[in-house]
């Protein structure tokens, strides 16, 4: 089947068996390698983009579900000299290993940090808690996110909705 | 692990999605595929055809009806049912339910409905949505029909949709009474889960009649009628304490398999803990006029 869609802000255009799974598409036939396949069962994050504003597992999504949509892979929240804030602050944290899961928490908190800017602690740690670390690096982690928060702000959002 | 090769359609109406699974052992209709894809790739299920229903308009619709029931398209993602501010206002309980569901990437995409006609015993939205006497509106080339929650799960993975049968909404009598839906987990899904719907006689002290369901425990959700009936005209106050008295013996009838989960006296330990909780949730929200 042939499909369109944005990727990474750019107009794509690709063919292919309706079998074939987002993250091949992404990996094989883009060449965006920033994106890694891990568990290939929607537990761990490794895998995750943004499908139309929404975080997915693209281990689990077919490249179909792109057609006529948006995708934004790691490649796409990387500026093109230096790091984006999120990924600086992984950086400045030391919130970053051995860097296979870091793409996917990156994505992760850009979801997070699109829908609310403020997150208490609790809300940080509710949203990454389907990213999997396996250096434990959930306390640098956890540091960095937190150090995107305006000061004084934190939890600003669930206060109100409380 | 990737799925074996299949046909693909994308229907833009019910009627031709209906249309398109007919006749076909091997197709599938395919919403958010956190589930089904999962199966696609281990082999453990083969499909010929998918239907991708995400180009049907009006099937994630979640609306409150003129009679005051809230119906929730099928296709309304766990996420979208969580950020719902109707479902906030008029069934909070099921907002955490979803928020709580898996991990955010399955939340984004998957749905309800999904969840529902997979039949995973460990799921919650099931539960809950028999303790709050919810009904599931299907459409079949045969027509339509109305299937109580009750009646929808029939066993792990098996429900009463036929397979030509599309699950096009819910609907839930969410202003009946306070409600509440609490669950302990393993890894991404519940090892228990137990949901609470009260009935409340004039005034709003005291319980007219109560819907309590277990699920995770066996193949499909649960109920205990001795606990339900022993919650009539009781004060909501006084709920738990009558609880309490029956929790040693009256849940020695739940059919409750030992798993990975957990034993099954350590579930039904869980269960009567759940349980109490949920009872102290509904009287709270009785108290504050939420449901």
């Amino acid at each position: 089947m042939a499909i369109s869609f944005t990727l990474n802000e750019r107009e794509v255009a690709a063919e292919f068996p309706p079998n074939r799974l987002l993250i091949d598409l992404l990996r094989d036939h883009f060449k965006l390698k920033g994106t890694k396949r891990s568990c290939d069962m929607e537990v761990c994050g490794a895998c995750t983009v943004l499908l139309n504003g929404q975080p997915v597992s693209s281990c689990t999504t077919l490249a179909a579900d792109a057609d006529q949509g948006s995708i934004v892979t790691i490649e796409g929240l990387s500026p093109e000299a230096g790091l984006s804030r999120i990924q600086q602050a992984f950086v400045d944290h030391g919130a970053a290993q051995c860097g296979f899961c870091t793409p996917g928490f990156i994505v992760a908190v850009t979801d997070l940090l699109s829908r609310n800017p403020s997150p208490s602690d609790d809300e940080i740690r509710h949203h990454l808690r389907g990213n999997l670390c396996r250096c434990t690096g959930y306390v640098k982690i956890l540091e960095a996110v937190k150090s995107l928060v305006p000061p004084g702000r934190e939890g600003v959002k669930a206060q109100v909705k409380a | 692990m990737r799925p074996a090769a299949f046909d693909y359609l994308r229907p833009t109406a019910v009627a031709e999605a209906v249309r398109g699974i007919s006749g076909s052992d091997g197709a599938f209709f395919y919403a958010g595929g956190t589930e089904l894809l999962l199966a696609l790739k281990m082999r453990v299920l083969r499909a010929d055809r998918l239907i991708d229903l995400k180009r049907i308009p009006q099937l994630d619709r979640i609306a409150l009806s003129e009679r005051g029931e809230l119906t929730i398209g099928a296709r309304a993602t766990h996420r979208q049912i969580e950020e719902s501010a109707l479902v906030q206002q008029v069934l909070p309980a099921l907002g955490r339910l979803c928020s709580q569901v898996a991990n955010i990437r399955v939340r984004s995409v998957g749905t309800i409905g999904g969840n529902l006609c997979f039949a995973e015993p460990h799921a919650d939205p099931g539960t809950f949505l028999a303790a709050l006497g919810a009904r599931l509106h299907l459409v079949g080339a045969q027509g339509e029909r109305m299937v109580a929650a009750d009646e929808f799960v029939l066993g792990e993975f098996e429900t009463a949709r036929r397979d030509d049968e599309l699950l096009s909404h819910i609907v839930i009598p969410a202003q009946a009474g306070p409600s509440a839906y609490r669950r302990f987990r393993h890894g991404e899904r519940p090892s228990v889960g137990v949901g609470v719907s009260w009935r409340l006689a004039k005034g709003g002290r005291t319980i007219e009649t109560a819907r309590i369901r277990f699920g995770a425990l066996g193949p499909r959700p649960q109920a205990v009628e001795a606990l339900e009936q022993a919650l009539g005209g009781v004060e909501t106050a006084k709920a738990s304490g009558r609880i309490a008295e029956l929790l040693p013996h009256a849940l020695d009838a739940l059919e409750v398999i030992s798993d990975r989960h957990g034993g099954a006296d350590y579930k039904r330990h869980l269960a009567a803990t759940l349980l109490q909780r949920c009872i102290a949730d509904a009287h709270q929200a009785a108290l504050g006029g939420r449901p």
